[in-house]
């Protein structure tokens, strides 16, 4: 089969968060392994967890103010914790979570 | 499990814990390695180049059968400003014979999968989906490690903690100094698929060729971090690494980062009809030599990124120094198991055999590197900055006189950057950064 360079010379197609997270495999449990101190969370001015999560899995509520945690979008990085000790995150029980293709 | 004892337990699948499993083996100890992926590298990233030296002693011509992408020839250290370019570049036909100046690029879910099945080969026992939970300690000593299975504790002379970035196991039970933003580096990156043949036309390579890409300044705003991109076989691995600090600082996002690297007027042509098949993140330590803990303790030792083995330099390596230390860890079992003693006193020849190795030369020689860039941050913005506009400057044809030219570089010079803290800044430089 021969390439149509052409093909290649199209712009790279961007995808949204969503649609990048939608090409990681995961086995979700049924149990967080994330939990957020909501206390500490609304007393956080900068709010950093809502975008240092490369996967946004913390979403603000809007109505009391309280950190949602969508934890079957997590890529397992760690950084939420490392970035606010009010997060807790623990590894998904084995053989749960993220398998990566590529790596 | 409940009544298994194994002589050693290793806790993570990653290169390190693959390499001290087959250094192990190798010699007939009793080794498990417990990996939380469905197969070891399932979690795992990089961006990578996989530094080989090490593999090459463990596995001789190892690239004849392991699952490597290309062996890079051609390497760029870039910096950008919003719309132009500079840099080193280096490519070599000696980088073109074996050992291909022992950097390859390589897709970890193969490369840790391959490497750890060697260290199977050699008799290790490798046990995935499984999760330690914690490590067994009495008495402030490690006797062995709890998983998440039925009956799941296992006991061990030694552990080796080999758990990655992520230092979970180690931070807990009080075996390092805690984690923080100043000490980890949050990166994320796209797998970008491309032909083979696009890749070869498109970055000037031939056959196994490989080429690697970084991008400091502007290209990452001006922070404490770098951009990436790296040829596979048959996809690129595009990312950025940011200390956490930086997107603090900036209240960015990792992936608004990324995505503003990609869309970069120099990096887009580069992706030009390539699509995304993988987004992952992963964090990367930036632990200073002088904050490291021990690494061994009374029954336990630690090993690769739990232990913050990683040179944060222009180098940026890691997997070389996680399999060193990986085997500097079995050779210090190996003579601690003749007299039966794993305590503390006795596995601190792990610490010697590394410090007299150039891991620790390496870490020591850059314990600064990352304090320097956050108080000095002219090196990583003001500096690249202007050396982009005098080069452009300089080589921009506009009928001015040479003369002229230079005249106006000089005074650009003199306006903008303070001599004596230039020059204090550059002298520090070439030992930090260098
Ligand atoms: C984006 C990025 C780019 C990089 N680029 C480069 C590069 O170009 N060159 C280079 O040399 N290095 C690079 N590095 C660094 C390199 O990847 C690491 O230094 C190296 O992988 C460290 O190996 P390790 O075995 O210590 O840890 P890891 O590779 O992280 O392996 C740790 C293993 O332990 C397992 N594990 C963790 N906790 C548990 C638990 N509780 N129970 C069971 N299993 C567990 C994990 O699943 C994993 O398999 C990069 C890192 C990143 C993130
Ligand atoms: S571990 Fe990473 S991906 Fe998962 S929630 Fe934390 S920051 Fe997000």
């Amino acid at each position: 089969m021969s390439i149509d360079v052409r093909e290649y010379l199209k712009p790279h197609v961007h995808m949204s968060l969503e649609e990048r997270l939608a090409l990681v495999k995961r086995r979700f449990a049924d149990e967080s392994h994330i939990s957020v101190d909501q206390e500490a969370f609304r007393a956080d001015g900068q709010k950093a967890v809502l975008f240092m999560c490369p996967a946004q899995v913390f979403k603000l509520n809007p109505d009391d103010d309280s950190c949602i945690v969508n934890y079957e979008d997590c890529l397992e990085c760690g950084t939420c914790q490392v970035t606010r000790r009010y997060v807790t995150w623990n590894n998904p029980q084995g053989g749960y979570g993220v398998t990566y293709h590529y790596g | 499990m409940s009544d298994d004892r194994f002589e050693v337990v290793i806790v993570g699948a990653g290169p390190a814990g693959a390499a001290a499993a087959l250094a192990l083996a190798r010699e007939g100890v009793e080794v498990l390695v417990l990996e939380r992926g469905d197969f070891p590298g399932a979690k795992n990233l990089f961006g990578g180049i996989l530094y080989t030296s090490v593999v090459n002693e463990l596995i001789p011509e190892f690239w004849e059968n392991a699952p490597i992408e290309r062996h890079i020839v051609n390497r760029r250290w870039l910096t950008l400003d919003e719309d132009t370019q500079i840099g080193l570049d280096l490519k070599s036909a000696k980088f073109d014979v074996p050992p291909f100046n022992n950097t390859f690029t390589a897709l970890r879910s193969k490369w840790d999968r391959w490497f750890a099945e060697q260290a199977e080969e050699a008799g290790a026992m490798v046990i995935c989906e499984t999760n330690v939970e914690e490590l067994i300690v009495e008495g402030g000593t490690v006797k062995g490690v709890r998983t998440g299975r039925d009956d799941g504790d296992v006991e061990a002379d030694v552990v080796i903690l080999a758990e990655g970035a992520n230092a979970m196991l180690a931070e807990r039970a009080g075996f390092r100094p805690q984690m923080g933003p100043r000490n980890r580096v949050n990166a994320v990156k796209e797998v970008i698929a491309l032909p083979p043949e696009i890749i070869e036309d498109r970055f000037h390579l031939e056959g196994r060729q490989g080429m690697a890409l970084e991008y400091f300044g502007g290209a990452v705003k001006g922070t404490v971090g770098s951009g990436f991109i790296y040829t596979n076989h048959d996809s690129l691995s595009v990312g950025v690494g940011c200390l956490i600090e930086e997107y603090l600082r900036l209240n960015m996002a990792p992936y608004d980062m990324l995505d503003e690297f990609k869309a970069h007027p120099m990096i887009a042509p580069l992706l030009r009809g390539g699509e995304t098949v993988e987004y992952a993140t992963k964090m990367i330590p930036e632990d200073s030599y002088d904050s490291l803990s021990d690494l061994y303790e009374d029954g336990l030792l630690l090993i690769g990124d739990c232990a913050g083995l990683v040179n944060p330099s222009i180098h940026h390596e890691g997997t070389n120094l996680a399999m060193a230390s990986g085997v500097a860890a079995a050779e210090a079992v190996l003579s601690a198991r003749k007299s039966n003693d794993f305590s503390k006193a006795r596995l601190a020849e792990y610490r010697e055999r590394l410090e007299d190795s150039w891991v620790m030369k390496d870490l020591k020689r850059y314990r600064d590197t990352v304090h320097f860039l956050l108080e000095n941050r002219e090196m990583v913005n003001e500096y690249p900055d202007l050396a982009i506009r005098l080069i452009r400057r300089y080589f921009t044809l506009d009928d001015t006189p040479k003369d002229d030219v230079i005249k106006e570089l000089w005074k650009t010079i003199r306006s903008e950057v303070n001599f004596l803290k230039a020059a204090r800044q550059m002298w520090r430089a070439r030992k930090t950064m260098l």
